[in-house]
């Protein structure tokens, strides 16, 4: 995979512009379980990467995530800026300048690591781990870009039914279940914008 | 936010609302006076609720004691920011800031009160946390 200077911008601004669109819908969601402010603490944090390209995407893909994830936890705030952030930033530190798909799969498995030791918390929790870790596996078992983009939805739908274990949502105790997790979303809604870009760069 | 030279451990206090941190610091102020390197944080950059990693940042540099800094926070994301705030100091004062697992009225007092007396950053840290055991 090349990810060259206009691959690079396009995916940053799907990503981001992904975001953007559903900030109603994110904040919705954490009214329901939450403090109600992902849709637009995710929105400020996604505006400041924009605001960043198309610059940005000169530099090389690690130095590129890097700042992205440094963007993210300065801008977002919440506990989801420290930990979407945290993932992008050492997605930046693992991956190559060319990464082929063995590099990918490293990398998002350190890249997990490092946010559920940011979180202290682990998949089955009904956080954004909810969505990272079977996507993942996705990657790691070869799927196309379809049938991880496909999983990554079908994974926010998963964490409906979960009991939340950690976060704001865990104090409402069975409370919790019945409502979406928000970060799962906001993940979902990420990996599906790359994977799309990614694949249409790919195929033109 | 003051912090006037002191050898004592520093207290930084994080809340997602700035008057209950600005509260918090007020107590501590009144407990121990100007003893401890003291400073606080609260909401998000857009001054609404929440915590935020650059207020953080520079309420431990307001607080920085070469005997350490001990924060105190409230909910979850507080931590998660506090935690990444840490992370992100020059690599020499990484080790010199711990995150207490305590309530942040009562443990930023307690935690205040041991460090004015001149305790080590790691008693700071064990008087904050047994108040909550």
């Amino acid at each position: 995979m090349t990810l060259d200077r206009t691959t690079r911008e396009r995916l940053v601004r799907a990503m981001a512009e992904a975001v953007i669109a559903h900030a109603d819908e994110l904040t919705g969601l954490d009214q329901a379980i939450g403090d109600g402010d992902h849709g637009v603490n995710m929105k400020r944090g996604f505006e400041a990467v924009l605001a960043t390209l198309p610059g940005l995407a000169n530099k090389p893909i690690a130095e590129m995530l890097k700042t992205i994830g440094t963007t993210l936890v300065m801008k977002v705030g919440g506990a989801s800026g420290p930990l979407v952030g945290t993932f992008f930033m050492e997605l930046g530190k693992a991956l190559p300048e060319n990464p082929v798909r063995a590099d990918l799969v490293v990398a998002t498995d350190k890249a997990i690591n490092a946010v559920k030791a940011r979180g202290r918390s682990d998949a089955g929790q009904k956080t954004l781990l909810d969505v990272l870790v079977p996507v993942q596996a996705v990657l790691a078992e070869g799927g196309n870009a379809e049938a991880i983009a496909a999983e990554a939805e079908r994974a926010a739908d998963r964490t409906i039914p979960m009991l939340a274990i950690r976060g704001r949502a865990s104090f409402l105790g069975e409370r919790s279940i019945g409502h979406m997790d928000p970060g799962s979303r906001s993940v979902s809604l990420l990996i599906g914008a790359a994977v799309t870009t990614l694949e249409r760069e790919a195929n033109s | 936010m003051s912090s006037p030279n002191s050898g004592n451990v520093g207290i930084v206090i994080v809340s997602h609302s700035s008057k209950i941190a600005e509260g918090a610091a007020d107590m501590v102020r009144q407990m121990v006076g100007h003893a401890v390197p003291l400073a606080w944080t609260g909401g998000d950059v857009d001054g609404g609720l929440g915590t935020n990693v650059a207020g953080i940042l520079e309420a431990i540099e307001t607080a920085w004691s070469p005997a350490g800094v001990a924060i105190l926070v409230d909910l979850g994301g507080a931590e998660t920011n506090s935690e990444m705030a840490v992370e992100m100091l020059p690599e020499d004062r990484r080790a010199r800031v711990v995150v207490c697992n305590a309530p942040v009225v009562e443990g930023a007092v307690i935690a205040a009160t041991e460090a004015s007396g001149g305790s080590s950053l790691a008693a700071v840290k064990r008087s904050a946390e047994e108040f909550y055991a």
